[in-house]
């Protein structure tokens, strides 16, 4: 399996990273020498094997399903980049 | 007086402070100072001075000569970048959280005030806690207070916790909270001949540290000896509600379990460890450990964990993977620094710009790597098939202990601190070879320590890992107690900065 440039492209779209057109060959060649690195995985007999979930078995524990927080707009807003009004404030999103 | 005081133990530091021999406002103003004078190291980089002195005098308060004061009670520590710390700068070394200062205190850092532990600063680290060398850190590397013999060349104090492990080497604190994901305590604390312990996944509450791979993540102490660590771990444990993975498990009393005595316990040597290129230093260090522990009474047996080859690629996959996934949240809507965007620019152009602007090189490759093997028609190809994987190497090490063995010995690294930027025209994968014998340990959830045990040719400090069972932290150390003891490593690097 080898990445080209496009596939580079479409996963840097995938990953929200702006990746600069002139950048995508060098990045595609990483890729591929980590990918190169992950193929040994292939010689593994991996037959009936169930993956892993949780590496310590254990029961997620329950809570009753009530609301313990919450009533502090100014803390959830104090490190916003830009908030307005008690809202988060981003750029357009439908015209 | 002063320089001394930053040398104490923290064990050491606890009996005088209870004894009221020395107060920890004299201690905190000891490590402050040091810690000044000491920026050639770049291992705090953000001092919280004014916290420190007030907590140091609370300390005081509470303290006046109480047998009962909690351990750690005045201690004056760093803590890692990557735990929240209310009011504090808490940036994964990384430029996207730029400004960001948390409303809320991490269960570990909020457990270690509690008791009454002095917080002096944030340490430096990998950005994000991605790497072994604290390279890839927005802050600039750490620097390693070692250096080679009649060589002026800045070594790594390795990574990610490279902070941490610079800070205690460097006696600038009595102890630091590092974290481990691949090896990020244990790789770090060997680098720089210091004590560092990952316990069993599920020990330390993640909540409030900003998370990396959450399946492999633990917090845990470093630290000057194994008893500190025992001391210093213990106040950081125990069940937390916020964290679902926490484990709800009585903790014992770590320090009560250090007696030395190793007699009849059974010390497993993996031979698929003795890798193909191994420095004959590291051989021999590996040998002379298992002597250490054969001569205080342990039965030393060869052993088997025949997946061990596949544990760096498995967990190249499973990393990165829930780095894709934990590192979706910057976005530059919610905190952090947002890229300055162009006239129509929309919503999808801010986040590509705030990730391309606020994300380094390494953290970059490795959210990629991980969206690439989770997308839809590799999924089962990697991320599967990786943690299945997974799966055979944790039942490696449960074979090894049905079969009754009670601990694993290992070198902790392959090779002492390499040189700051000589690995920086290698490719990504060289790098990662750094953590070829701490990553299993992660992927198993089991609980490992590192052990300084001796200096190679060139001076610099050398450790070896111990391997527990799963939940017997209180074992480990005391089989780190016995190695501790048996290896007698008391150098100290030579002070240039």
């Amino acid at each position: 399996m080898s990445i080209d440039k496009a596939q580079a492209a479409h996963v840097a779209k995938l990953a929200r990273i702006k990746v600069e057109d002139d950048a995508l060959p060098a990045l595609a060649e990483e890729f591929n020498t980590i990918l190169g690195f992950i193929e040994q995985l292939n010689e593994v007999d991996i037959e009936g094997v169930e993956p892993m979930v949780s590496v310590t078995p254990m029961r997620l524990k329950r809570r009753e399903d009530v609301v313990t927080d919450g009533q502090m707009p100014d803390k959830v807003l104090s490190n916003a980049p830009d908030a307005r009004e008690g809202f988060f404030a981003v750029p357009k999103v439908v015209e | 007086m002063t320089n001394d005081l930053t040398k104490l133990t923290i064990a050491e530091a606890r009996d005088r402070l209870r004894a009221g021999d020395v107060t920890s406002v004299e201690l905190t103003e000891a490590c402050l100072s040091a810690i000044d004078a000491a920026d050639a190291l770049n291992a705090f980089v953000h001092k919280t001075p004014e916290i420190a002195l007030d907590r140091a005098r609370a300390a005081d308060e509470r303290l006046q000569g109480r047998e009962e004061a909690p351990a750690m009670c005045g201690i004056p520590i760093g803590i890692k970048d990557l735990f929240c710390t209310e009011g504090v700068p808490s940036q994964a070394a990384s430029r996207i959280l730029d400004g960001f200062r948390p409303e809320y205190e991490s269960t570990v850092s909020r457990q270690l005030k509690d008791a009454g532990a002095v917080m002096l600063g944030k340490l430096n680290m990998d950005e994000f806690a991605m790497g072994s060398s604290n390279e890839t850190s927005v802050y600039g590397d750490a620097v390693n207070p070692w250096r080679r013999e009649g060589d002026a060349t800045r070594l790594t104090p390795g990574g990610s916790s490279g902070g941490s492990a610079s800070a205690v080497a460097a006696d600038l604190c009595l102890g630091a909270t590092g974290t481990d994901t691949g090896g990020s305590i244990r790789q770090p604390a060997a680098f720089t001949g210091i004590t560092g312990i990952k316990p069993t996944y599920g020990r330390c509450s993640r909540w409030g540290i900003v998370a990396f791979a959450s399946s492999l993540d633990q917090a845990g102490p470093m630290t000057r000896d194994v008893r500190d660590a025992a001391i210093m771990l213990q106040a950081m444990c125990g069940h937390d509600m916020k964290d679902s993975t926490s484990a709800d498990l009585a903790v014992p009393d770590f320090e009560a379990a250090l007696t030395g005595d190793i007699k009849g316990r059974k010390i497993g040597l993996p031979r698929e460890y003795r890798m193909e290129g191994m420095p004959a230093e590291i051989e021999k260090l590996w040998a002379d450990g298992a002597e250490m522990l054969r001569d205080a009474g342990a039965e030393v047996v060869d052993i088997s964990l025949p997946h061990t080859k596949y544990a760096l690629p498995a967990y190249y996959v499973i990393a990165p993977a829930e780095a894709s996934s934990n590192l979706a949240r910057y976005d530059g809507v919610r905190y952090g620094r947002r890229a300055k965007l162009a006239q129509g620019d929309g919503v999808v152009e801010m986040y590509e710009k705030t990730r391309a602007e606020g994300f380094g090189h390494e953290v970059q490759r490795r959210v990629m790597v991980g969206t690439y093997v989770l997308s839809a028609g590799f999924y089962d190809a990697y991320y599967n098939r990786a943690r299945k994987v997974r799966t055979l190497i944790k039942r490696d090490f449960e074979q090894v202990f049905a079969d009754g063995v009670d601990a694993i010995l290992t070198p902790a690294t392959p090779s002492a601190a390499f040189g700051l930027g000589e690995m920086s025209e290698s490719d990504p994968v060289q790098m990662y070879l750094n953590d070829v014998f701490t990553v299993t340990v992660n992927l198993a959830g089991l609980p490992g320590i590192s052990v300084p045990a001796g200096l190679d040719t060139q001076g610099l400090p050398l450790g070896l890992q111990l391997i527990g069972r799963p939940w017997e932290e209180a074992a480990l150390l005391n089989g780190a107690y016995a190695l501790e003891r048996a290896a007698g490593f008391v150098s100290k690097p030579a002070k240039w900065w």
